[in-house]
């Protein structure tokens, strides 16, 4: 029995730890992010591995989405006689939840697991401490460039997903089952409200989820160990946690932004 | 050794050691790396630290360069004490030693070019064409001027090596410290390797920390050996001095012998106890 | 030339993402909603508002024309005070004006919609609608017509 409570103790301790961990290496990231003035060209090549190279994964999602929204909408809709407001289920549903939430979530898996791997490997290989010994701060040079880029792409391609995704939609009510074109995109206007919605939803919530998920890809491989095993725990780690956060941080944004009206 | 001859008058005009290592303890957990030990590192010289492996050779490098603070002790570098130093100051330190990995670490994503560009590039502001001199000075110096295109991934472990030692002679160190420069490499490679070492502290002017479990090729470029085993510092000396040493434990290091005060085994029960015994923990 | 086409790619995505954001300000939700900040307020009161909420339409004629700013509960008169905020497009509504409110289908949300008066003086900031009627709710609806059928 002692035993059990003595491992529920160190467990509990060391998770503490961890946290406390990756709260101090949060804020060298912060610190760090100042660099980024003096070497703005770092970012480009960051932006297009975690940005440009999401895309096809965003775009394609996206539309698919959208369509299944388009599909289910109107399933249910028909019923009601209320199909011409499809394009508004559509719209809200992307707008507040599943833009941001699944962007996150294909995000943590196609660049947050890729920056834990490749964090986790510099380490391995020893390359963060060689350039520790050439006197150079792999936070500024390595980190902030990819936790900065990270974060602006993660908006943006919440932003893209949420459009394409409406545009699946619209292909899915108005081509395939014949919803009145006008009736989709108006019933949409008088419902999304810019800030209510847009701001709220893709916006906000995106880049809450952006910061987080960013952040926990560089921690995870910052603190990897330095094996393949340990690379490849913790980019399992990486995609897990995020997915966790993202979901749980999405449930306390909705309470906040939505539940009060 | 010659060559340390004719270049011990340059030397001599700073006859203090570069490197001082007073009473120096360092745990890890509840296993002890060093206890207590002095060394000194003479400057303008090669000098070697050798031992079995797991002996926290790497480990000295590290607190050398202040990567890891020891528990007890004093390390100075020319004068200054490397542990008490701030962050800034550890990096401002640091621009006048360089570290050569045992795996190299050159930056995977970028060219050999880039790769002995890059403390040039982070930590001066030189035109373009001034910098491609630089580099393919020190690239030629390693004899790889040849292979500034290719990634490391194409590389051999002695060329990513001999690439890693451009790199590390970039910003023009006084000190370098090499963390098993020869382990892994065929005789080919460890023979250039170890002709480099020698020319380039010479030429250049350098002091060499070598850390090191090759006897032979680390004896023939040192002029000083410092053994090292179980935390302590066991002999030192130089290569010549320690080869006809009486100690059995440096006689046994020194020409490889399976047998002798350092048993092949692994502490552990008595055998034939340990096979009758239960499996049950 | 490697550095550039990196460059065309980074830019091509920052523009794409901004455009989907222009799009989902444009096509998606209504920006002339924004004018409602700079519209004129006017004060209606109810005894009832059923299931009216901030931010509901204000119509004339089926045209929107505001939106319900605020609602608040008079605590002397224990009658409901709906703020409307309404586009200063439309500055001569006759101040006897009636406001009522209705539902947008049979199931949709509520929303005001205002019948012109015949007065020859306008609704102003600050001006209150006098003659309102109260939402219709279903319950009380069906009610009323249970305790009626057996007398009619």
């Amino acid at each position: 029995m002692s035993a059990i409570l003595a491992r529920l103790g160190r467990a509990v301790l060391e998770q503490l730890i961890r946290t406390g961990r990756a709260t101090l290496f949060f804020f060298s990231l912060l610190g760090a992010l100042s660099f980024m003035i003096r070497r703005p060209g770092l970012l480009v090549k960051q932006l297009y591995a975690v940005g440009v190279l999401s895309l096809p994964i965003i775009l394609v999602s996206g539309l698919f989405v959208g369509m299944v929204l388009g599909l289910q909408g109107y399933a249910n809709l028909v019923d009601f006689g209320a199909t011409s407001s499809l394009g508004t289920v559509v719209a809200l549903s992307l707008i507040r939840e599943l833009g941001p939430v699944l962007t996150a979530l294909l995000y943590a898996g196609r660049a947050g697991s890729a920056l834990t791997a490749e964090i986790g490997l510099m380490k391995a290989t020893e390359q963060l401490a060689s350039m520790r010994m050439m006197a150079v701060d792999p936070f500024q040079r390595v980190l902030a460039p990819r936790f900065l880029a990270g974060c602006i792409a993660v908006p943006l391609l919440a932003g893209i997903f949420t459009a394409v995704g409406i545009l699946g939609g619209y292909l899915v009510a108005v081509e395939q089952l014949g919803v009145d074109s006008g009736a989709f995109w108006s019933q949409m206007q008088a419902k999304v409200q810019l800030y209510a919605d847009v701001i709220n939803g893709v916006v906000i919530k995106s880049v809450v989820f952006g910061v987080v998920a960013n952040w926990i890809a560089l921690f995870e491989g910052y603190e990897a160990q330095p094996t393949s095993e340990g690379v490849s725990l913790a980019t399992t780690r990486t995609v897990v946690y995020t997915a966790l956060a993202v979901l749980a941080l999405d449930f306390l944004l909705t309470a906040l932004m939505f539940g009060a009206w | 050794m010659s060559a340390t001859l004719t270049h011990s008058t340059a030397a001599a005009a700073d006859r203090r050691p570069i490197v001082t290592v007073r009473g120096l303890t360092f745990h890890r957990g509840d296993h002890v790396i060093f206890q207590e030990i002095d060394l000194d590192i003479p400057r303008g010289q090669v000098t070697a630290i050798m031992g079995p492996s797991g002996t926290g050779k790497t480990t000295l490098l590290r607190l050398i360069s202040g990567q890891v603070r020891p528990d007890a002790g004093r390390i100075e570098v020319d004068g200054i004490c490397v542990h008490e130093l701030g962050w800034r100051d550890l990096y401002q330190f640091r621009k006048r030693m360089a570290m050569l990995f045992q795996s190299g670490a050159l930056f995977t994503d970028s060219n050999v070019f880039d790769n002995v560009a890059f403390p040039l590039r982070e930590h001066t502001r030189l035109p373009e064409c001034l910098l491609r001199t630089l580099v393919l000075m020190k690239l030629e110096a390693v004899g790889l001027r040849g292979a500034r295109d290719l990634m490391p991934a194409e590389l051999s472990g002695g060329m990513a090596r001999r690439v890693a030692l451009a790199r590390a002679i970039a910003l023009d160190p006084t000190l370098i410290l090499y963390d098993e420069p020869f382990a892994g490499q065929d005789p080919i490679s460890m023979g250039v390797l170890v002709k480099l070492i020698r020319t380039l502290n010479d030429a250049l002017g350098l002091t060499s920390i070598i850390v090191s479990h090759d006897v032979k090729e680390t004896a023939a470029i040192a002029d000083y050996l410092y053994l090292i085993s179980d935390g302590r510092i066991v002999d030192h000396g130089t290569p010549s001095a320690l080869d006809r040493s009486n100690s059995p434990w440096v006689d046994q290091f020194m020409h490889a012998r399976p047998d002798g005060p350092m048993s092949f085994h692994y502490p552990a029960p008595p055998y034939a106890a340990d096979l009758l015994a239960s499996p049950v923990p | 030339m490697v550095q550039k086409n990196l460059e065309l790619a980074v830019g091509a995505f920052v523009a794409l993402g901004i455009a989907a954001f222009f799009m989902l300000a444009l096509q998606v939700s209504d920006l002339t909603s924004l004018g409602d900040e700079r519209g004129y307020q006017v004060t209606a009161r109810f005894e009832n508002i059923g299931g009216l909420r901030v931010r509901a339409p204000v119509t004339m004629g089926g045209v929107r024309i505001g939106r319900v700013v605020g609602i608040d509960l008079d605590p002397q008169t224990y009658e409901a005070v709906v703020t409307l905020s309404l586009d200063p497009r439309f500055d001569q509504i006759p101040t006897d004006s009636s406001a009522s409110i209705l539902t947008s289908g049979l199931l949709g949300e509520q929303y005001i919609g205002l019948e012109p008066g015949g007065m020859d003086s306008y609704l102003t900031e600050g001006s209150t609608l006098r003659l309102t009627q109260s939402a219709l709710v279903l319950e009380k609806l069906i009610g009323r017509m249970l305790t009626n059928a057996p007398g009619d």
